[in-house]
């Protein structure tokens, strides 16, 4: 790993007590905080029964369809957005570009209520996605915007274009230049920027508290399964399917890892 | 890091501590999701009452069946009222409430209501009866019965209709299978399904009485229609057995049970347990009312029907969908 | 050309429908009666409660994980130590996991009957100090890792011939070249710390005046049908999110000159 190539030499580091320190205090917090919680919901979880009922493979499947769904619309929209902000030149372009900021920023609360607002059951331009898959949809889409576009958009950045211009002085056409050049460049942002938002989606919980509707196996995603359960008074069973999205969150994060490494390597 | 918290944390909470230091006892009142309106009224006048001087409240509402659990997880509370009984019952079981909670005139109970059709402004649909609930077409809101109390009052108030018409029980169990088949939306509490009901969605939301007429008072576009075979609803309430402010705890529920107190609740929609509060309210009585007792008992009920995993309505939520 | 403006105007078309709509939307609802009802509905004893929780949780969680974030990037980047790759992998956890896991696994830990159960944690500000730690803890790390790698440590080992004790390296060295980076992963954090609701809403218990957090009041609002206090509450979040995104795009060209 990268960290070792930089690792100060033995002897700087022996010199004072300060680095093992900065080890010892972060390691210690990081298992109070993080660990230790965690710990304790692996313990507890019991009752597989709360997995593998028809109810929770429904919410499972749901989850990871529309998270997939929503990961592919970012695919395309993000790079997008990314390219609209770098290659292209219009008046507010600063302004646009703080706005994809937005979702980061708004309590996912706060992002429900806003879509609930103009898209749900009172809506001033009669579109209703409230307790439809489509707002579940729409819910995550807001929420999970920032990812790809601020993926690719440092990359599309770097991007050198004499490539482009040699291409384009050969006669290639735009969409030929961008399959052929373009893509393959800013293809592991994108790759990297739709995992983060895939896994953000499968555990999304406060934008759709108010929109989905909560109904087993039409609009029942996992978070608000495992609500459900926690509410209705099984947490052992709630804890098994927290588990579950435990191992997928820890997967998708170290499939990430993975395409970190592809980035920087192809950085170089 | 721990310590630099927790010291910044009391150098944070100060001035929040010392605003309530005038006030001698806080009592800490965790209830179910209905009666906000009418607890923040009847606080106020207790305040007013000597008993009542000098103590404060802290509140917190939700469904019952999670504020019970929570209770029971930790959530320190000095008093507990909840939508029905076994929710109590289950804090019984876990040494947090005396067992000698009911053994007053009340039966531990401070408010009552009936299960209610809350329809459209003209009732559109002509939803009378439970049987008109099955009509081709009729969408139905209830909330889930595995979080909220008022949805298992819902449950068994069509059980018990069902039984009123002549079913056996079997057949009143088919009846809720069919019905279910109509439900479109389970949000987790009575209040979340009438937001969504009143949000524009379905026919009918199965909720209590007093939702209804707050509904009416909040000058919605619907009206309810009180079914002719309804059940008698029954809210408990509890002092628990942790708290520290016992004394001022069961003042308070002293003074809920006194004719002022529950004609406050009255007019917030709720059925008085005091006869005589009732006089001047128009709460209609109904040929066919009936009790829990009469479709078995909390106890029964609970495990015949809302046992998470084996009761009739676990099975019936899982083949509703698919 | 055509292709360009294709792609600009189905690109801003998206961010209109999905983004801006909605939150105008909003904001027109909330001011749609004028100023005073949306103020009145921010200032009642409840909602200023609920917003001091909010604050306390903040200004809380984000010194505590900047501290760390800070730390843990050095051990991370320029330490070798046995089990780095788990370190790294755990750090990020928070940012893939369910609030609500979060929330259920504090419960579990902290609640009656748990390993550390009993000490007033779960159910009272403790608890929602520490859900909010968990959720907006990788912000910072994540902003300071790449910076430091990227700078090397030519510089540091420099300081260090010349006898600099380690703490002066770092605060003549090291520091000036991450604050950007720190700040920025600060402003993340506050970001997060302010919105959290999933995680807090499991282990709060929503005693109102006590453990409500802002974003929980919405939710309370919206319940009780006070569509001006829920809309006029979250243009209120809305706002302080708006403030921490100007803050946001303030410092990332500097982080980017760096």
């Amino acid at each position: 790993m990268a960290a070792n190539a930089t690792a100060l030499p033995a002897a700087a580091a022996r010199r004072s007590l300060a680095p093992g320190l900065s080890i010892g205090l972060s390691t210690i917090y990081l298992s109070l905080i993080v660990l230790l919680p965690l710990a304790a919901l692996s313990w507890k979880a019991h009752g597989w029964q709360a997995v593998t009922n028809p109810e929770a493979t429904a919410a499972l499947e749901l989850t990871l369809g529309v998270s997939l769904l929503v990961a592919l619309v970012n695919a395309v929209a993000g790079t997008a957005i990314a390219w609209t902000l770098v290659r292209d030149r219009f008046v507010g372009q600063g302004l646009v570009n703080a706005l994809v900021d937005l979702p980061f920023a708004l309590p996912t609360i706060v992002a429900g209520l806003t879509l609930l607002a103009l898209y749900g059951p009172r809506s001033p331009v009669a579109v209703d996605v409230s307790l439809k898959r489509t707002g579940i949809v729409l819910a995550l889409l807001f929420v999970t915007l920032p990812f790809v576009v601020r993926t690719v958009q440092p990359v599309l950045f770097e991007l050198d274009r004499e490539m482009e211009e040699a291409a384009a002085s050969l006669g290639a056409g735009r969409a030929r230049i961008f399959l052929r050049i373009i893509l393959p460049s800013i293809l592991p942002a994108i790759l990297s920027g739709v995992a983060l938002a895939f896994a953000r989606a499968v555990g999304e919980f406060g934008s759709l508290v108010l929109i989905s509707g909560n109904i087993p196996f039409k609009t029942e995603v996992v978070s608000l399964y495992i609500f459900g359960r926690i509410e209705s008074g099984d947490p052992g069973g709630a804890a098994a399917a927290s588990v579950v999205i435990l191992g997928i969150s820890f997967g998708v994060l170290l499939a990430i890892g993975v395409l970190r490494r592809w980035v920087t390597r192809h950085d170089r | 890091m721990r310590r630099i918290s927790l010291a910044l944390l009391t150098t944070l909470l100060l001035p929040a501590l010392a605003a309530g230091a005038s006030k001698d006892t806080k009592l800490t009142l965790v209830a179910y999701s209905t009666p906000k309106d009418a607890y923040g009224q009847l606080i106020s006048a207790f305040q007013k009452t000597a008993a009542g001087n000098g103590v404060s409240f802290a509140q917190s509402y939700g469904a019952s069946g999670e504020q019970s659990r929570a209770v029971a997880s930790g959530l320190d509370a000095d008093i507990v009222a909840f939508s029905l009984e076994p929710d109590i019952t289950s804090l019984v079981q876990k040494k947090l409430v005396s067992p000698n909670w009911n053994k007053n005139p009340f039966h531990g109970m401070v408010t009552r209501s009936v299960v209610v059709f809350i329809v459209r402004d003209g009732n559109p649909k002509h939803l009378r009866t439970w049987n008109d609930l099955l009509k081709p077409g009729v969408q139905v809101i209830t909330p889930n019965p595995f979080t909220s109390g008022g949805a298992r009052w819902n449950v068994m108030a069509a059980y018990g209709g069902a039984l009123r018409s002549g079913k056996t029980p079997k057949q009143a169990i088919d009846y809720l299978g069919k019905l279910w088949k109509h439900v479109i939306s389970e949000p987790t509490s009575a209040r979340e399904g009438l937001s969504a009901f009143l949000g524009g969605r379905g026919d009918v939301f199965l909720a209590y009485e007093n939702e209804a007429i707050f509904a009416q008072k909040k000058n919605q576009p619907v009206q309810f229609v009180i079914p002719k075979a309804t059940i008698l609803i029954e809210n408990p309430i509890a002092v628990t057995s942790t708290s520290k402010n016992k004394t001022q705890a069961n003042a308070f529920l002293k003074f809920l049970r006194t004719t002022s107190a529950q004609r406050i609740f009255a007019q917030n929609g709720y059925r008085p347990v005091v006869k005589s509060a009732a006089r001047g309210f128009d709460f209609p009585v109904r040929p066919q009312l009936f009790t829990i007792k009469y479709v078995g008992g909390w106890a029964k009920v609970e495990s015949k029907f809302f046992d998470p995993r084996t009761g009739v309505m676990a099975k019936i939520q899982g083949s509703s969908g698919g | 050309m055509i292709g360009r403006y294709a792609v600009r105007f189905a690109s801003l078309g998206y961010l209109a429908v999905l983004l801006v709509a909605p939150v105008g939307y909003v904001f027109w609802k909330t001011f749609q009666h004028g100023f005073g009802p949306a103020w009145d509905a921010v200032t009642t004893p409840d909602a200023v409660h609920a917003l001091k929780v909010t604050l306390i949780l903040t200004a809380i969680a984000v010194p505590a994980n900047t501290i760390f974030g800070v730390l843990s990037a050095l051990a991370i980047v320029r330490h070798r130590f046995p089990g780095a790759g788990i370190f790294n992998a755990v750090v990020d956890l928070p940012l893939a996991l369910s609030p609500v896991v979060v929330g259920l696994a504090l419960l579990l830990l902290y609640g009656r009957g748990g390993w550390l159960g009993g000490h007033g944690i779960a159910f009272a500000l403790p608890g929602l100090v520490l859900a909010t730690i968990f959720v907006s803890l990788p912000f910072v790390v994540r902003e300071v890792v790449p910076v430091l790698r990227e700078i090397g440590t030519e510089q540091e080992q420099a300081a260090a011939t010349l006898g600099a004790s380690w703490l002066q390296t770092f605060r003549r060295v090291t520091w000036p070249a991450i604050r950007w980076a720190t700040a920025y992963g600060v402003v993340l954090t506050t970001a997060r710390a302010l919105g959290e609701f999933g995680a807090v809403s499991v282990i709060s218990g929503r005693l109102t005046g006590e453990t409500e957090s802002m974003t929980l009041y919405v939710q309370d609002r919206y319940r009780s049908f006070d569509d001006v206090g829920a809309y006029a509450s979250s243009v209120l979040l809305a706002l302080l999110a708006v403030l921490t995104l100007i803050v946001m795009t303030r410092l990332r060209p500097k982080e980017e000159t760096q």
